[in-house]
């Protein structure tokens, strides 16, 4: 066996610069599997970091009538959380209202929180300290495209428990940066006292955010849900990008490994004096296909140092800086850094080591099965194809 | 004596009418038991103007049936309100959606009116405590201040003026407050005439104050008053006839 790959790899060494076009080939497959793979993972760790530091935290616990996903179950999905069950719970509670920013009407989702709470990022302590009448805190997408800036009033429209219109004017006393578009975008922050006034639901929140030291109970009337189960949408759609963009690198792959079978067809069409000689020394047709076959396989080990040395200062430079993106995620509605930190992990390298070796090994065998049909004699006449 | 005190009654009146009287009054100046109404709305945006024709057909305050004739994109589209209910047939969805909840905060075709506006159909008195703050001229008609203060929680306004015509009893401009005392709408009826023993305003002004911009037209192109009209126009497969 020792014998086989020994053969293999001078017949290799040999070829020179073909063998290093066809490693080369392979090796751009190798790099980008490891590049969009490492750049997907930091971008599915960075978005559920944010989505945990900025509204999920460890879990919430709604409302039994309330669905985030459902305007409709705003008017009603709210509650009183009894008291002795509030521990390790930062309360929000959601309404609905208009805001006229330069005389535009704009619908908001007004979001009441506690501001004395350090379990999410929007950053409440500002409406703690604010002189302001109604201070607000809005993201920056929400505040471009209402035009507003921190100090800005606007008048904020709203309608209270029992239906009634009420105005006032708000002022905006902070604009915060974050990637979540799910804290940001057609949404309005004030003090969770503040709006339980102006809707006439006092002690009233529409769900709780737990955090790290939160033990969930059942509660009669509220559902809790746990973060994992908050992530999930994040991950699934991070993992959609991630099967939808495999497509191009397969098709690199594909690529690569067709420049291996073509090579390794030919070489048996072009080497069956070898092979004859092989078969008259000794050798079993079984052997020769084996030779054979580990010298695709060895492509894809050259292909995987290949790559490994112009790959690893990419991938640590990655990394390091990351890569920047013209447009912002948060346009889009989905979780995106402005600039993504790839993700190397073990397993990634491990798996994408065992796709190319198999794959070419594959790949090699296809090309070298007709050995097992051929004719000794006719191969040292070089006639056997 | 007493024919003093007798010639001194409609000068009291005169000096502080009964403002629940004068409710009266432009309830059954305004309200008739059935009524077909053929109209358009005009809807003035920033960029451009639309205008919207349509038919309705009412009966009390309670049931209404509207049909959109013009333009091509809302011709065909019905609207159904029984009492507390709201539904809209799309011809070209060719389904029938209720209207609640959150939708009913939504503008009707673009307007400045809310399908909530729509919907607010109890009488005035029964909602509000009135008392008379004043007179005014407007457009050249002297007019009662009626300042309306919700006297029930379930309300969607805390706080309305009307301006109601002293000779007509139709109201000439109505505003509409938050409980903080801000005005929020504002409606201004023009263009008076007479349907038999009626007085009615062939044109409504309606405008959401905070919001820039002229608000909506609504103008009476044809009215018919205490007519007959089918119950079957009243039932939820009239929208998809």
């Amino acid at each position: 066996m020792i014998l086989v790959w020994k053969l293999a790899y001078k017949n290799l060494i040999r070829a020179g610069l073909k063998t290093w076009l066809n490693a080369l080939a392979l090796s751009f497959a190798f790099v980008l599997i490891i590049f969009y793979n490492g750049m997907i993972d930091g971008w599915n760790m960075e978005a559920r970091q944010d989505a945990v530091e900025w509204d999920y935290g460890y879990g919430h616990l709604r409302n039994a009538g309330y669905d985030p996903a459902d305007p409709f179950s705003i008017q009603d999905g709210h509650g009183i959380l009894p008291e002795p069950f509030r521990k390790d719970l930062t309360p929000v509670l959601v309404w609905q209202g208009t805001i006229y920013p330069q005389g535009r009407m704009m619908p908001v989702l007004i979001k009441g929180i506690e501001v004395n709470q350090e379990t999410v990022k929007i950053p409440s302590e500002i409406l703690k300290t604010s002189t302001a009448g109604y201070p607000v805190l809005l993201g920056r997408k929400m505040a471009e495209s209402a035009g507003l800036k921190k100090g800005d009033p606007v008048l904020l429209r709203w309608r209270d428990k029992n239906g009634t219109f009420d105005a006032v004017e708000a002022t905006v006393v902070g604009i915060f940066e974050t990637n979540v578009p799910f804290v940001d975008g057609g949404q309005l922050w004030m003090s969770l006292k503040t709006l339980q006034e102006m809707t006439g639901l006092h002690d009233e929140a529409s769900f709780y955010i737990a955090n790290e030291a939160y033990v969930p109970e059942p509660i009669d009337g509220w559902t809790f849900i746990d973060q994992e189960t908050l992530l999930k949408p994040v991950t699934d759609l991070i993992n959609a990008k991630k099967y939808g963009a495999a497509i191009m690198y397969l098709l690199l792959l594909a690529i690569g490994l067709l420049v291996i079978f073509d090579t390794q067809a030919f070489a048996i069409f072009r080497r069956q004096k070898e092979i004859g000689t092989h078969i008259a020394m000794g050798m079993t047709k079984g052997e020769v296909i084996r030779m054979f076959t580990a010298e695709g396989a060895m492509y894809s080990i050259f292909a995987i140092v290949l790559g490994g040395l112009y790959g690893t200062p990419l991938f640590i430079y990655l990394a390091k800086n990351g890569i920047s993106f013209p447009v912002s995620g948060d346009t889009m509605g989905i979780i995106i850094a402005p600039t993504i930190y790839s993700v190397y992990s073990a397993a990634l390298i491990v798996k994408t080591f065992l796709l190319l070796v198999i794959s070419a090994t594959l790949v090699s065998l296809l090309a070298t099965r007709k050995i097992a049909t051929m004719n000794p004699v006719e191969a040292l006449k070089g006639k056997a194809l | 004596m007493k024919l003093f005190i007798l010639l001194l009654v409609p000068f009291l009146w005169a000096q502080s009418p009964d403002p629940y009287v004068i409710l009266d009054r432009v309830d059954q100046n305004m309200l008739s038991t059935t009524k077909i109404l053929e109209g358009k709305m005009i809807v003035y945006g920033k960029r451009n103007t639309r205008t919207i024709t349509f038919r309705s057909y009412s009966e009390g305050i309670d049931k209404s049936f509207t049909e959109y004739l013009s333009p091509a994109r809302e011709a065909g589209t019905k609207m159904l309100k029984l009492k507390d209910n709201l539904w809209i047939y799309s011809p070209a969805a060719d389904r029938t959606i209720q209207i609640s909840g959150h939708m009913l905060k939504q503008s009707v075709m673009g307007s400045d009116m809310s399908y909530e506006d729509m919907m607010e159909d109890r009488k005035l008195k029964d909602v509000y405590y009135a008392t008379v703050k004043g007179e005014e001229t407007v457009d050249g008609h002297a007019c009662w201040i009626l300042e309306l203060n919700a006297k029930v929680k379930e309300v969607a306004y805390e706080k309305m003026k009307i301006w109601v015509d002293q000779q007509r009893y139709v109201p000439l401009r109505e505003e509409l407050y938050a409980k903080s005392g801000q005005l929020l709408k504002r409606a201004v009826f023009s263009d008076v005439q007479r349907f038999g023993s009626r007085w009615y305003p062939t044109k409504i002004n309606y405008r959401d104050v905070l919001k820039k911009g002229k608000g909506t037209d609504f103008i009476v192109t044809r009215l018919k008053l205490d007519v007959i009209i089918d119950p079957y126009m009243f039932t939820k497969a009239a929208l998809r006839r």
